[in-house]
């Protein structure tokens, strides 16, 4: 039974991986892409893994779901109504991604894997959170101050109008001049 | 068995994911292939964590890195498409090929 | 104490849901027709939309258009799941809450495929309105959800409801419902949050809709409002626990109270422009949350 789904959801993963690069449609590459993550997530849900693949399947909607408004606002045919080829060195790229899989899958198969060491814990979530705050403690910390980062750039990035286009040249205005103003009396 | 089988859906992932983002132009079509390659991270991780060693925390963090380095892998990509959009009208790769030179 | 009930049940869930979503059309519709003399009730709109011709718009992205309203339905269905009615649950779920969110973010996707797939202007417009919408709503929607897996120590909806034994959690941590009730009102796009439906896109996402199309999405708004009105039950009210009654039947009480408030809301309130919301949303709402959350941390290490 598991093998099963593991098989159904793997191919599906799989074929709807491809069809992201197939596809003329933005829209139904973004989507097609978000099926292979939630193919994914119920292979991660198969092993023991309930809050990883609960949270792969949420943050993936999300992402794909913004990613989509960017695909639109940057593609020259983002319905896919005019198909038009936007690739390059396609058969260079081909030959390469198909010798990795090769390369790895040899590797998968004539590697002699180690045997299973321990027993799975009772409940995993608990077992990561505990790692999390714990000995991984280090971890936490560094994808936080990389999310902040992350934030930080990306808003500095992707904002044309600074400081002294919101507040006037000698940073006089009280109020930022925003051509959006928001809710809470700005 | 099943850990191979679930390695060989990671490399598969990774493969395709690496296709699309050498053969694409857009950047955002770049960036989904880049999303497929930490998805087969994903995949691995998890694998790896179940079938060689559940007892101890590392896979798990691991998947919780991918996820991570996706959520980042985005936002960035966005900001920077968005930046040289504005800056020069380029959404593709062979546009901004300035290095190169 | 939450237990686990037979397979079957997760289509007994199902139709508990659908009932309920009907009481609170009906309720709605009856309150409507007060008003505006002559309009149809729900039964008669169900049953005119299942015998209307689908209208088909040039160049549609037919698979995904169609798509999009069942793919709401089945998020409040599946957000249902996790939801005990008294001591049974259709499926006790070690993460009950993070589940109820994932499901409620398909909506996210539903909502914008229902938009993009017309190939109309007007369901593009309202898919971004709701893109905007969620983003404003989820940080406090998460951040409350948090607050009871805090509280409870434990993301089992069953737990949940066990830690809630003394002390109902709406009593000590109000914030995190009032934006808990907030948010449901957004992810079903009711009441204040009507924006992306609204008469200035000529209705919306619901524009080019039609027959079965448009019978899914209005049900899916029902169905989603009814699972969130569900879900704060056991996050917030105590779930069965109540005197007298048995405790199935004080779950249902305590969901139709809440679903009642929500659908009583939809007129009280003019509708707010996203721009606007989001900034309250974020400004005054996520750091309310936050406090709400770190009280509550503490209160859990000093307990």
């Amino acid at each position: 039974m598991q093998l099963v789904v593991f098989v159904v959801c793997a191919v599906g993963a799989v074929a709807a991986g491809a069809a992201v690069f197939r596809v003329d449609s933005m829209a139904r590459a973004t989507f097609a892409l978000l099926a292979s993550f939630v193919f994914v997530a119920v292979d991660v849900l198969l092993l023991h893994l309930a809050y990883l693949g609960v949270l792969v399947i949420l943050m993936m909607i999300m992402e794909m779901v913004v990613m989509a408004v960017f695909m639109i606002m940057y593609m020259m045919n983002p319905a896919g109504l005019m198909p038009m080829s936007m690739m390059h060195n396609r058969r260079g790229a081909l030959a390469i991604s198909a010798g990795t899989f090769v390369l790895l899958a040899a590797g998968i198969l004539l590697v002699r894997w180690p045997a299973r060491r321990g027993a799975p814990p009772a409940e995993p979530t608990r077992q990561l959170g505990e790692a999390l705050m714990g000995s991984k403690m280090l971890v936490m910390m560094v994808l936080g101050l990389a999310l902040f980062a992350t934030m930080v750039a990306t808003v500095v990035l992707a904002q044309h109008r600074g400081r002294y286009d919101r507040y006037g040249d000698e940073l006089e205005r009280r109020v930022p001049d925003d051509p959006i103003r928001g809710g809470v009396g700005r | 068995m099943m850990l191979q089988l679930f390695l060989l859906l990671a490399a598969a992932l990774l493969a395709i994911g690496l296709y699309g983002a050498l053969s694409q132009q857009s950047i955002v079509m770049i960036m989904m292939g880049l999303e497929l390659m930490v998805n087969a991270v994903i995949v691995a991780g998890a694998a790896a964590w179940w079938f060689l060693a559940p007892h101890r925390p590392d896979g798990q963090v691991l998947v919780v890195v991918a996820i991570t380095v996706m959520a980042v892998e985005m936002a960035m990509g966005f900001a920077v498409t968005t930046a040289i959009f504005r800056a020069r009208d380029v959404d593709t790769t062979d546009a901004a090929a300035d290095l190169r030179r | 104490m939450v237990r686990q009930a037979p397979l079957w049940t997760a289509l007994l869930a199902g139709a508990v849901l659908l009932a309920l979503a009907t009481i609170a059309a009906v309720g709605r519709g009856v309150a409507v027709a007060r008003r505006a003399a002559g309009a149809g009730t729900p039964v008669a709109e169900v049953a005119r939309l299942l015998a209307q011709q689908r209208r088909s718009t040039l160049a549609a992205d037919r698979l995904l258009w169609r798509s999009g309203p069942a793919a709401v339905c089945v998020a409040a269905a599946l957000a249902a799941l996790v939801v005990p009615l008294g001591r049974w649950t259709a499926w006790d779920s070690p993460v009950g809450v993070v589940w109820f969110n994932a499901m409620e973010v398909v909506v996210w996707a539903g909502l914008w495929l229902v938009g993009w797939g017309a190939n109309s202007v007007w369901g593009v417009v309202a898919g971004y309105r709701f893109l905007a919408q969620g983003l404003a709503y989820e940080l406090p929607h998460m951040f409350a959800l948090t607050t009871v897996a805090l509280g409870a120590g434990s993301l089992r909806v069953g737990d949940v409801v066990a830690a809630q034994s003394g002390l109902w959690f709406v009593v000590w941590m109000p914030v995190a419902f009032v934006a808990y009730l907030v948010a449901a009102l957004a992810m079903a796009f009711w009441g204040p949050f009507d924006a992306p439906a609204q008469a200035d896109l000529a209705g919306g996402l619901g524009a080019e809709l039609s027959g079965v199309d448009a019978l899914l999405l209005r049900a899916g708004r029902y169905l989603m409002l009814t699972a969130a009105a569900a879900f704060a039950v056991p996050a917030f009210l105590g779930g069965g626990a109540g005197p007298l009654l048995p405790a199935w039947l004080w779950s249902l009480l305590k969901t139709v109270a809440v679903l009642g408030f929500l659908v009583w809301l939809r007129d009280r309130l003019p509708t707010v422009r996203m721009e606007r919301y989001t900034e309250l949303s974020w400004l005054v709402l996520l750091p309310a949350t936050l406090v709400q959350a770190l009280l509550v941390a503490i209160v859990v290490l000093l307990r």
